[in-house]
């Protein structure tokens, strides 16, 4: 039998169920890989005793005949999930040692469907950043290596990098991601794996700290398209706690899992076709069509012509809305407090907030004051919900005529860490292909789908109409099937 | 636009954010460049566009005007810097 943490969630749920193992036995698999993976930087916190706990409440529901859909499986959350009685940073010294007395919603649908939590993974702090390298505690690094001898650590995707590196290292089966402009697609193209960020409102926000607020969705990050949906069924649902929240029914998304793509029409917007692209990239682009066109799909050549603005779209809601949220973080309520002497409340705020703040997270709340600031806000924010409403409209009018889209993920593998990070406007444009998607609250995917030169991985993205998951699953599901991506990174980190 | 030491002196005090000069001195050509960038959306035709409001259409809820939660005081100050007495403390605000 294949290792049990090379197992994904349906392989453990189903071998758990066949009596193959017990779920104790997974959960301490999985501890183990998780403490012997320490050189990823993966964790933030370690939280074996969870997992134990969830296994043991799994063996007792198998032996009562009571089975949950998720029981036996040990998953990864990210830190800006709230757990209860587990800190809960979002990778940030402002929240140092913060623990949080309520549950988030999603986790607390995951740990009500069975799965026990291994550990709370490291990210880019509150979610800002495209490589992980602005955690307060130190950059996650990828497990993969580029094939050149080098062994320069390369980043692993951000913001949702502590997921990513986890899972394409097998210390976790799958974990959760959040997503506000790519942070669950980008790290899952840079990996090999799979992620999905459903639409706008069907996982609530309610307890996921909060970056920018009309952006963020979390979503599921796995090894495969199966089990991506099996998570996502598990994350989502109407919660009255969260006001954007879409009180929809959630679909049998696995259920309904299908590569027969006969009668859909897949369309190829042009714009993503970008200068200085890796011929890689653009060769797997055209190769990913032609899997698609064998699954029974018409390809149809778009175009979304606001595409380019997307990104200094984002730049502005995206900081705009993070100022406001994090307007929070005052050293009153909980987390760090810097009180030099003498200081009076004022000088306690703005001493606290350098203090607890990374140099990223500072350049956005300040790049999001001013362009909401007296004088500026019509220039600067109005103008960007009026440029947001035009490349929404542009989705709207393609789906008349498409099921779905298909794009690269991001416009390079992964990089290594320190190339990058010099120039925030360069870590930016690694977003170029998945913000759009963000902008317009649709749901979108990332499935790997073949390794460049370098023996890196690549990533092909599918977008679709709003609600329409299973579309974008369906594609993605016919994406794996033909690609057979199997490539696994060699483990070296394992001590 | 673009933005001088000053100005980012006092969106940082808008902000809340202590800096020193050295801070300033190194955001105000970073914040520059991420401005400039931004400048392009003024290319785009928007005349007589609506602003985005919500990206999928939703209804706003009411719900029963009752109390779901409280009775929660050491729950909410089990986080804080310096509770005292049951409150949040802070430096003294009014002399």
């Amino acid at each position: 039998m294949a290792e049990i943490t090379d197992l994904g969630i349906a392989g453990i749920r189903d071998g758990f169920r066949a009596g193959d193992f017990s779920a104790r036995e997974v959960a301490e698999a999985f501890n183990s890989a998780v403490a012997a993976g320490k050189a990823l930087n993966a964790f933030i916190i370690e939280t074996p005793d969870h997992a134990i706990l969830a296994a043991e409440a799994a063996d007792r529901a198998r032996a009562a005949g009571e089975l949950l859909p998720l029981s036996g499986v040990p998953l990864g959350i990210k830190d800006l999930f709230c757990t209860a009685g587990y800190q809960t940073t979002a990778a940030s010294h402002i929240l140092g040692g913060f623990t949080p007395p309520y549950e988030s919603t999603v986790t607390g649908k995951l740990f009500a469907a069975g799965a026990g939590m291994l550990g709370k993974l490291n990210m880019d702090q509150f979610a800002m950043g495209s490589s992980n390298e602005t955690s307060y505690f130190g950059n996650v690094v990828s497990p993969w290596r580029r094939n050149d001898g080098g062994n320069a650590p390369l980043a692993p995707g951000g913001s949702s990098g502590g997921s990513s590196s986890a899972i394409a290292a097998r210390l976790v089966p799958a974990a959760t991601g959040t997503d506000t402009g790519g942070s669950i697609r980008q790290p899952a193209a840079f990996t090999g794996i799979a992620g999905i960020k459903p639409t706008y409102g069907r996982c609530s926000r309610f307890g996921i700290v909060a970056f920018a607020s009309s952006l963020d969705q979390a979503g599921a990050m796995a090894q495969d398209v199966r089990d991506s949906a099996i998570l996502l069924e598990a994350m989502c649902g109407f919660d009255p706690k969260d006001s954007t929240s879409l009180d929809v029914a959630v679909p049998k998304w696995e259920l309904g899992l299908s590569s027969n793509l006969k009668g859909k029409r897949v369309g190829i917007p042009k714009e993503y076709r970008v200068d200085n692209m890796p011929f890689e990239i653009d060769a797997l682009w055209k190769q990913g069509i032609e899997w698609l066109r064998d699954a029974g799909a018409e390809i149809v050549d778009v175009s979304l012509p606001h595409t380019r603005y997307a990104l200094p779209t984002y730049y502005i809601i995206a900081p705009a809305e993070a100022s406001s949220n994090l307007a929070r973080y005052d050293g009153v309520r909980y987390g760090l407090r810097h009180l030099p002497d003498g200081a009076n409340l004022q000088d306690m705020y703005a001493a606290t907030r350098a203090a607890g703040f990374g140099p990223e997270v500072k350049r956005r709340i300040l790049i999001g004051t001013y362009v909401l600031s007296a004088g500026f806000y019509d220039a600067y924010y109005t103008k960007a919900q009026k440029v947001r409403a035009l490349i929404s409209r542009d989705f709207e009018d393609v789906f008349k005529s498409v099921d779905v889209l298909l794009t690269p993920t991001a416009p390079s593998a992964a990089f290594a860490l320190g190339e990058k990070s010099a120039d925030p406007l360069e870590m930016y444009l690694n977003d170029v292909f998945t913000v759009p998607a963000s902008l317009a609250g649709v749901p979108a995917m990332s499935v790997p789908a073949g390794l460049d030169g370098q023996g890196l991985p690549l990533g092909l993205q599918i977008i679709g109409r709003p609600l329409d998951e299973q579309g974008v699953l369906n594609a993605g599901l016919a994406i794996e099937e033909r690609a057979g991506f199997n490539a696994k990174p060699q483990n070296w980190w394992s001590n | 636009m673009s933005v001088d030491a000053a100005t980012v002196r006092k969106i940082a005090s808008l902000a809340r954010i202590a800096v020193t000069d050295g801070d300033v001195e190194a955001m105000v050509p970073e914040l520059n460049n991420i401005l400039g960038w931004i400048e392009q959306l003024g290319e785009v035709n928007t005349d007589g566009v609506a602003p985005l409001a919500a990206v999928i259409p939703n209804h706003q809820r009411l719900r029963e005007d009752v109390v779901t939660d409280g009775n929660v005081r050491d729950k909410v100050l089990s986080n804080a810097p310096q509770p005292e007495h049951g409150f949040f403390a802070v430096p003294k605000v009014i002399e």
